[in-house]
């Protein structure tokens, strides 16, 4: 069945409540996410999913050359990152972007919908 | 049968049959790029052979059974053969496949899969025109002013996202036509807004796109038949249509509706449109439902068009119906459609006051400029209307348009006072 990364952006600095305006949003947030997550167990979507440490916490490593080396911080400079991803399975797009639009609502962001290769693209570009 | 010539045959059968052979072996084969091009090699057969051989009694079942071998054939040549493309191979056959169940058109698939909202809207309009419409790649890339390379990117890539994201191309259900069927009626306008008044380039008129988007109307009808929105749809183009010949002077300036020569409508379309919008309310109105966008904006122009003279025009009844889509699209440009057939009610200065509350909103808007420059130069004030002219000239794409609104500015103080309200709705 055709995979998806379902990926959830926050701002790369973090404020009191991980970005929700109160405790009690972010708890409700947390909760409904959790419901969510037993759902998409419940029917079988469910791959994995987990959130991230801020990205400051990052550390990024170009290994091409003979010694690794290190940089601080994310590989992306960007206002954004990637705050926590979900990976599912669903049969069609269609499924896919109803669950998205689910896990928007309960986590509170914009979710972006990204399927993973398949068997046969993987053999497509073998083979080009 | 009658004995056309070959060559209209082809075209003929082409706007039939094309979609159809398309979606028939999207779904055979579970690949839409495979179906594209199997089709297009069809054609291409069809124009070497039939001038040779005589049109087939049946050229629909013609082109499927070539366009299926067509698709084999690809596939032998190419050896990425997955075990769906083995599949379809293994149980191909020549006779057409027993419908199982209630019996769909394919092409309400195809419709809804190039539509897919998932997809940019350049992208559907695209993808729309290529797979149903059957244009060439040169075609569309000239009717949307951009390099033939650029276009066959776009729909490349389009057809790339549907294979590697996975979009279904299944039966619409109920709820998907519900959710969709708007987005799919604004493809079909977009094109026919582009051909009947396009936004850049010289041609101020592109027939192809009209016929192409009223042809696609009609198709969705026969598709989705008593959604009363795609008879709306279908109905407000017809009767745009049938204003063609009339909105271009021998100049190649375009004439506002209330200057158009009525005699110069074409009378089947009106006629044609108008039953469109009459049995479409009607059975609206019994059902108990408010009537849609498009069902309003045809009976809008509907009601232009019944009046024998602009002078005659039941302007009451307009603005009625402006107050009912104002339910459905509460947004500025129904709002500044609404202002200007107020004016003609209530005067110009109580339109203008609505304007002046939408101005912005639709700065960047040429027809609020050149709305507002009208009801300023009916108020008298010339100076503020010729700042409002060129502004609209300038924001202005259609060049016909731009032309027009120059001949309103220089009129400007000249003693002329035509009343020829510009309602952007139905306009030209």
């Amino acid at each position: 069945m055709p995979r998806y990364l379902l990926s959830v952006y926050g701002p790369a600095e973090r404020t009191e409540f991980s970005g929700y305006p109160s405790k009690q949003a972010m708890l409700q947030a947390f909760a409904d996410t959790g419901a969510f997550n037993d759902k998409l167990q419940r029917e079988g979507h469910f791959v994995f999913a987990d959130g991230l440490a801020p990205a400051t916490a990052a550390t990024t490593v170009d290994g091409q050359g003979d010694t690794p080396v290190l940089t601080d911080g994310p590989y992306l400079e960007t206002k954004e990152h990637l705050g926590g991803f979900w990976v599912i399975e669903a049969p069609d797009l269609d499924v896919a972007l109803a669950l998205a639009a689910e896990g928007s609502k309960a986590c509170r962001g914009k979710v972006e919908v990204r399927p993973f290769q398949t068997e046969g693209s993987i053999r497509e570009l073998l083979e080009s | 049968m009658t004995a056309l010539p070959v060559e209209e045959m082809i075209t003929r059968v082409h706007h039939e049959e094309w979609a159809r052979v398309v979606a028939g072996l999207a779904r055979r084969f579970g690949d839409i790029d495979l179906a594209e091009e199997a089709t297009a090699d069809a054609f291409v057969a069809a124009v070497e052979r039939w001038p040779r051989d005589g049109v087939p009694p049946n050229p629909g079942g013609w082109l499927m059974t070539t366009a299926s071998r067509k698709a084999i054939d690809r596939l032998r040549r190419e050896s990425r053969r997955d075990a769906k493309h083995q599949a379809a191979f293994m149980l191909y056959d020549d006779t057409p496949s027993e419908p199982v169940g209630p019996v769909v058109d394919d092409r309400l698939r195809l419709v809804f899969t190039c539509c897919h909202p998932a997809l940019s809207m350049e992208a559907r309009v695209a993808l729309t025109l290529r797979l149903l419409g059957g244009l060439t790649v040169a075609e569309i890339a000239r009717a949307f002013l951009v390099q033939e390379s650029t276009m066959g990117q776009r729909i490349t890539r389009a057809k790339a996202k549907m294979k590697a994201a996975h979009i279904p191309y299944r039966v619409p259900s109920d709820r998907d036509i519900r959710e969709r069927l708007p987005g799919v009626l604004a493809v079909v306008f977009l094109v026919f807004n582009e051909g009947y008044l396009p936004s850049g380039g010289d041609d101020r008129l592109r027939v192809d796109l009209t016929d192409e988007a009223i042809r696609l109307g009609r198709l969705l009808r026969y598709l989705l038949p008593g959604e009363a929105e795609v008879d709306g749809l279908l109905a407000l183009m017809l009767l745009i249509d049938a204003r063609r010949e009339a909105r271009m002077s021998r100049t190649g300036e375009l004439v506002t509706l209330a200057e158009q020569d009525r005699g110069a409508w074409d009378r089947r379309l009106v006629a044609e449109g108008q039953t469109l919008v009459h049995e479409q309310l009607a059975a609206t109105a019994a059902a108990g439902r408010p009537p849609g966008r498009y069902q309003l904006l045809a009976a809008i122009n509907a009601v232009h068009m019944d009046a024998p003279a602009p002078s005659a025009t039941d302007w009451a009844q307009i603005v009625r119906l402006y107050d009912r889509l104002l339910v459905c699209d509460p947004s500025p440009i129904v709002r500044l459609n609404r202002a200007v057939a107020v004016a003609e009610l209530d005067g110009p200065a109580v339109a203008l006051a609505e304007l002046d509350r939408l101005a912005e909103a639709l700065d960047r808007y040429h027809a609020f400029h050149a709305a507002r420059a009208d009801l300023l130069r009916r108020l008298g004030r010339s100076g503020e209307a010729r700042t409002a002219y060129d502004r609209a000239i300038d924001l202005a794409g259609n060049p016909a348009e731009r032309v027009y609104l120059a001949r309103r500015r220089d009129q400007l103080g000249g003693g002329r006072t035509s009343r020829g309200t510009v309602c952007p709705d139905a306009k030209w």
